[in-house]
């Protein structure tokens, strides 16, 4: 595919490889955030050619596993509803929630639907006047205009049957509630190449200066990964700190400016719950006040609903980069992709997953 | 709850547009159906002899005995149906065995309500894809149940072949340093039934690539290829196919992923839904395991049967039971088995 | 985040709603994509696709950056003081 396959040169792969090893001379601790990047990276075996003193930490950019636990049992129990047809993404259907997953609920005769756009969704409830169509709108800021349309659309038909669960996520806090955290060992960022074409960049600058850590805007394939590391590695033995772009063929610093206006009409930011983390304020989004009639928490009050995670699950430490995924205890014996603990061993870009499939090889250290 | 019709009425009412609990229910309305559908595409003699077996002639070789049964939804895509794909299916089991294809049962489990033009249409294609091979559809059995406790169809079938593989194909028989001959390229299966899933459609000429694998087996076996073990590639591809020899042999496997034929149009499938193309399903592709001075008649009579083959690998001694992958960017990384289903993803 | 994958543009469409939408040539596969965020694409741009929408139109010159930027890094340290 052009424009993909380029970018998977093995050549041009090793020579990436060769120039980060000439030009990393100290050791360093970096974060890629997003989970698309981590999948790449595992996927390709990019971090096995990285120089030994270069440590990659895997961020909690992996909308599926921070969205959380009491959203996932809402879902859950709005898609039980005799009259729901529940749309969801596909990789959303295995994450376990406290006692069940959509998967599960879907195998005891929930009507539950994997759609590719929030658009599919809205011509679902179009078709089928007499059921209520909900959509689980999870996402970091690049899903987030999709459904923001979607709800813009059904709005504009005066849809009654159409409505939003909302677990939008905002990248930005994330990373200063890293930064800022006392365990904190992230020295630089490969900043979300997708998340930043929607949302630009210009709000990274704050966070490079505030807490002295470069970051580099990055893609998602193997040269985009080696070009961002040398990128930021090139500032890090340089004592740099500023916000630079590889994936300049799609993120601009000013974003996407339509996808942003229509963001901004539907949702406010909002204090978000990340699974596994905690609370980090204003990092979600939620419906305004214009389109609140679209919330399905308000549509189907769901009462009872007491969340609990597993106590051997450690995801909080794999999200923040503390720790990798083979150090944990209950990998690969009792949390697997077939029996999961918690949701990063689920998701097909989850830190835990990609290890899991990808790197079982890998000793604990 | 009974739907059944009065039979003993004496104006029995007559073939509809669907099937009906009654076309199940061992009556004149069964007859008819067996008879419309059934007989007129499946021809063989020895159905049409009735009986509540098929009496065949005895056979000089070892027997293989395969079954299968067949729950695609949907039932029709773009390269086949569930009929050509049970038909396929069985019969590549048993050339995998290294057995030529005899007879084949079919046992069908008709949901109440699925159009009797479809069922029809499936019946024709099995008949077509066992004329490919010469396989000989000789008993079978229909059952109707209520509408909500079946796919539309599900369907059984179960085949016989002779072998005629000099040595048993077996995982037993793999040993380090044989090679991994793939007959073509992968996960067309697979994507030409996400081309027409619900939720997921996209337009494309792509058809799945059900296929027989007997010619290419026999062909293996006319040039006197030393074939030690034969996979066919169905659900969860290449990879499960690959992990399912290393673990049954014992042995280590590598496989050079640029070395994998993949269709630009399965790529892109892929790369939409963020599916791995290892992973997706074929119907038509078979790997065989032969020594390496076999690599050029193994290439050469699978392409004298119209594959497009391709050595991917090499069988070595550790890391015993394991798969190993060389990646696009030729880095070594473990090539797990599928856990679950592969889900279209967000992210 | 988000599977966002290059596709070129086959035809513009108007469809339901009034938004915009493309046929997308993904290497022989076609899947129709909201392009109501780009409102600039024309016909025969690439263009990243997520979740049924295009987010950005690909700036090919930029797209050729990365090759670049190798080919002058690896002059620059055989040549340089190191």
């Amino acid at each position: 595919m052009k424009y993909l396959d380029e970018y998977r040169d093995r050549r041009a792969a090793e020579r990436y490889a060769r120039l980060l090893k000439s030009l990393a001379k100290h050791p360093w601790t970096v974060m890629e955030v997003c989970g698309g990047q981590t999948h790449s990276i595992v996927r390709f075996g990019i971090d096995r050619l990285l120089p030994p003193g270069l440590s990659l930490v895997h961020g909690p950019g992996c909308p599926v596993c921070v969205t959380p636990l009491e959203l996932i049992d809402r879902a859950i129990a709005v898609s039980r509803r005799a009259e729901v047809v529940f749309c969801s993404f596909g990789d959303m259907l295995r994450v376990p929630g406290s006692r069940s997953s959509l998967l599960e609920a879907r195998a005891q005769g929930a009507d539950i639907r994997v759609v590719y756009s929030p658009l599919d969704a809205v011509a679902i409830a179009q078709e089928l006047p007499d059921r209520q169509v909900v959509f689980f709108a999870v996402g970091f800021e690049t899903t987030a205009p999709m459904t923001a349309m979607a709800a813009q659309q059904a709005k504009t038909l005066g849809l009654t049957n159409f409505s939003m669960l909302v677990a939008h996520v905002l990248v930005p806090p994330a990373m200063e509630a890293i930064l800022s955290s006392p365990a904190n060992k992230v020295q630089g960022f490969l900043a979300a190449g997708h998340v930043c074409t929607v949302a630009g960049f210009a709000e990274y600058q704050p966070l490079a200066d505030k807490y002295r850590v470069p970051i580099v805007v990055t893609g998602f394939e193997p040269l985009d990964i080696f070009q961002g590391l040398v990128m930021l590695v090139r500032q890090l033995e340089s004592g740099r700190c500023e916000v630079e772009n590889q994936y300049a063929r799609s993120a601009r610093a000013s974003g996407n400016r339509a996808a942003i206006a229509l963001m901004r009409e539907v949702f406010e930011p909002c204090a978000r719950q990340w699974r596994g983390i905690g609370p980090i304020p204003l990092s979600g989004l939620r419906l305004r006040e214009t389109y609140a009639a679209l919330d399905a928490e308000q549509r189907f009050q769901v009462q009872g609903l007491v969340a609990s995670e597993p106590k051997e699950c450690l995801a909080g430490e794999v999200l923040q980069g503390l720790r990798k995924p083979h150090q944990c205890p209950a990998f690969g014996a009792l949390c697997t992709p077939d029996h999961p603990l918690g949701a990063p061993m689920v998701s097909s870009e989850g830190a835990c997953a990609a290890y899991h499939r990808y790197a079982r090889d890998k000793q604990a250290a | 709850m009974n739907k059944e019709i009065n039979l003993s009425c004496p104006v029995p009412h007559a073939l509809d547009t669907t099937v009906t609990l009654a076309h199940g229910g061992g009556g004149r309305l069964m007859h008819q159906l067996i008879g419309k559908i059934f007989l007129s595409a499946f021809t063989d003699p020895a159905l049409h002899e009735a009986h509540d077996g098929a009496r065949l002639e005895p056979c000089p070789d070892k027997l293989a005995f395969t079954t299968d049964s067949f729950v695609v939804r949907p039932l029709f895509f773009p390269g086949g149906d569930i009929g050509s794909l049970s038909v396929h299916g069985t019969c590549n089991d048993l050339a995998m065995c290294g057995a030529q294809p005899l007879y084949l049962s079919c046992g069908f489990i008709i949901e109440e309500g699925l159009s009797l033009d479809a069922l029809a249409a499936v019946a024709k294609s099995m008949a077509r894809a066992a004329a490919e091979v010469g396989v000989r559809i000789v008993t079978g059995d229909t059952k109707v149940v209520e509408r909500g406790k079946g796919d539309g169809l599900y369907l059984n079938t179960a085949g016989v072949g002779r072998i005629l593989a000099p040595d048993p194909v077996s995982p037993e028989r793999v040993r380090p340093g044989h090679l991994v001959v793939l007959s073509g390229d992968v996960g067309a299966h697979g994507a030409a039934i996400l081309s027409v899933r619900e939720g997921l459609k996209f337009d494309t000429a792509l058809q799945s690539d059900a296929a027989h694998l007997w010619p290419a087996v026999r062909a293996l076996l006319e040039a006197d290829v030393d074939i030690r073990c034969l996979r066919d590639l169905t659900r969860g591809g290449l990879a499960t196919a690959v992990n399912e020899i290393a673990q049954k042999s014992g042995c280590g496997i590598s496989i050079d992923e640029a070395k994998v034929p993949i269709r630009p149009e399965v790529e892109g499938a892929c790369e939409m839904f963020g599916l791995d193309p290892l992973y997706m399903a074929c119907e038509g592709r078979l790997i065989a395991f032969v020594p390496p001075d076999h690599r050029e008649r193994t290439l050469q009579a699978l392409r004298s049967a119209g594959c497009e083959p391709a050595v991917i690998g090499a069988v070595s001694e550790k890391p015993a039971g394991e798969v190993r992958l060389q990646t696009r960017i030729g880095v070594e990384r473990v090539l797990d088995m599928l856990s679950g289903e592969q889900l279209p993803r967000i992210c | 985040m988000c599977l966002g994958i290059p596709g070129k543009i086959a035809r513009i469409t108007a469809q339901g709603g009034g938004l915009p939408f493309g046929r997308i040539d993904f290497g022989g596969i076609f899947k129709d994509a909201c392009l109501a965020y780009v409102p600039e694409a024309k016909v025969g741009d690439y263009v990243i696709i997520h979740a049924g929408f295009a987010i950005s139109v690909l700036d090919e010159a930029e797209a050729a950056q990365t090759f670049k930027y190798l080919e002058e890094l690896d002059q620059a340290l055989a040549q340089g003081p190191r």
